[in-house]
């Protein structure tokens, strides 16, 4: 029996996907040298390599300071979304107060709640994980919730007539039921947890891309931003590319990750 | 009858957007321990819920079922339950699937993983063990249920058109099978149908039940000798009883000539 493939391995998509960006960026550097913007507005990739490379050790810094508010705010949203999920499943009421206060947090735009963080926390890492938490949990809360109320209900009655607690069904029915929900929510709060903590710099702070972003542009040194930029655009990648590397790992069993045929389809 | 099933004018009455419906009126049956009894009849008769109210997954709105001389006012002891679809779990292995049934009710999974191996064992799914749902045919699936089902060694075994979803071949198949496990067994079961012949082939006795509202018509009494080969469905003993209630369905208005 034919199993299904897609056309092409992983390393053949890579290849592809690197290909494009090369592509993209020999193009960029041809138009700069052909049109020759002014520098402060558009710099050319090399130029950018060239700053990269003349201080690597400053942007490895930054770069650690926002990957660590970055995943410290992911792991927050991930352990309290899970939490404030299981409490809306749980009880009607919760469900009510818990979902008012996060709709009414999340449309309230975060850029401009930045400030007040800073007032509260000052200007170490505290604010900027605690917007990276802000942006990241409701995707989170709003996924495993679903996935948590979408149990077959003759698994909840299978699991009453063997005499199964209500704990018991949450461990063994309902919280494995929500993983694939839970890596869907994950894959939206990571780079949203990426955007708060860079919004977090922003506002106020002395480390992190943001914050090389923002002075940067106070310099009009168009080349350290895009430098910043670039290596922003690499962490949110990796970070994307390392959840999806994770689920994989832990849904082997879900539909979206098998590949081989099964016997009843063969039968 | 400590180990039967009494019920005693049992009836369902649900709420609705236009009023109350009645899905269950009047029922009165008494299952004798080690009794396969089977509950047949058209969509909408009420043998369901009636059977999930044994079950104490709903309750009762009149009347009272006992279990073993208790009032069921949740699930009782010592049951197992097959459903119309397998309701295995995609993440755990066969094997683990069969043990859930242990470790719903908080019990350790080791004294109990010989038991479940052997069970698949003794229903064809010993190679199948360690495989996971999504790799096995529907009936190998249903066949993993009842194995589940029969883990913790139920005194009632009840079953909810367990045989619906499947073909006709293999529900011929784990007719048989049921069959013989009963025969080995002795335990009570409760089976719930709409085929007139699987009624008849499996059970010692069969409720006929109507719609309009849900209720028991008429008990018919099965008694073929056991064990009862697959042929025994073109004996004349057996079309007997096939013809009798199907001319009972008919004479209802369910079954038209």
């Amino acid at each position: 029996m034919a199993t299904p493939q897609r056309v092409g391995g992983h390393g053949q998509g890579l290849l592809a996907t690197l290909g494009v960006l090369a592509g993209l960026l020999i193009l960029w550097e041809l138009a700069v040298r052909v049109f020759a913007p002014p520098p402060i507005i558009l710099p050319p990739p090399s130029a950018i390599v060239a700053e990269l490379a003349a201080a690597p050790r400053y942007f490895l810094r930054h770069a650690g300071f926002t990957l660590w508010t970055t995943l410290a705010g992911f792991a927050l949203s991930v352990v309290l979304g899970v939490a404030l999920a299981v409490a809306i499943v749980a009880s009607r009421w919760a469900d009510r107060v818990i979902t008012t206060v996060l709709v009414v947090m999340n449309s309230l735009p975060k850029v401009a709640l930045a400030p007040l963080f800073v007032i509260w926390m000052g200007t170490g890492a505290e604010p900027k994980i605690a917007i990276a938490v802000m942006l990241a949990i409701f995707s989170i809360v709003a996924d495993v919730a679903l996935g948590l109320r979408s149990v077959d209900p003759d698994a909840i009655a299978l699991a009453r007539v063997h005499q199964a607690t209500a704990w018991r069904i949450l461990w063994k029915v309902r919280f494995p039921n929500a993983l694939p929900a839970l890596f869907v929510g994950m894959k939206v709060a990571i780079s949203f947890a990426l955007v708060g903590a860079i919004v977090g710099e922003f506002v106020g702070g002395s480390a992190g891309l943001g914050y090389v972003i923002l002075v940067a542009q106070g310099q009009f040194d168009t080349v350290r931003v895009f430098a910043a930029l670039v290596v922003l655009g690499v962490i949110g990648t990796l970070l994307f590319y390392a959840v999806e590397a994770a689920e994989r790992f832990a849904l082997p069993w879900h539909v979206s990750q098998r590949s081989a045929g099964s016997i009843s389809r063969e039968a | 009858m400590t180990s039967g099933i009494s019920i005693r004018n049992v009836g369902k009455t649900y709420a609705s957007a236009r009023g109350p419906v009645t899905a269950l009126t009047g029922v009165d049956i008494d299952v004798r321990e080690g009794e396969f009894l089977a509950l047949l009849g058209p969509s909408g008769c009420g043998k369901s819920t009636l059977l999930r109210c044994i079950a104490g997954l709903d309750a009762a709105s009149e009347g009272t079922i006992r279990v073993r001389g208790t009032e069921v006012t949740r699930p009782p002891d010592r049951l197992g339950m097959v459903f119309q679809r397998d309701v295995l779990l995609d993440w755990r292995s066969i094997v683990d699937n069969v043990l859930l049934a242990a470790e719903f009710q908080g019990l350790k999974r080791a004294p109990h993983v010989a038991r479940a191996r052997s069970l698949l064992e003794r229903f064809g799914l010993g190679a199948f063990a360690d495989r996971h749902p999504w790799e096995l045919s529907g009936g190998m699936r249903q066949r993993a249920a009842i194995c589940r089902a029969l883990l913790c060694e139920p005194e009632i075994l009840l079953m909810d058109e367990p045989f619906g979803a499947l073909d006709a071949m293999t529900r011929d198949d784990l007719n048989v099978e049921l069959a013989r496990i009963q025969q080995d067994g002795g335990r009570t079961v409760v089976f719930v149908t709409h085929s007139i012949a699987e009624a008849v082939y499996l059970a010692d006795r069969v409720a006929v039940m109507s719609t309009g509202p849900g209720r028991v018509v008429e008990m018919f009494s099965i008694d073929l000798p056991r064990p009862r080969p697959l042929s025994i469905r073109e004996t004349p003993a057996f079309a007997r009883h096939v013809a009798a209630i199907r001319g009972l369905f008919s004479r209802l208005g369910i079954v038209k000539e």
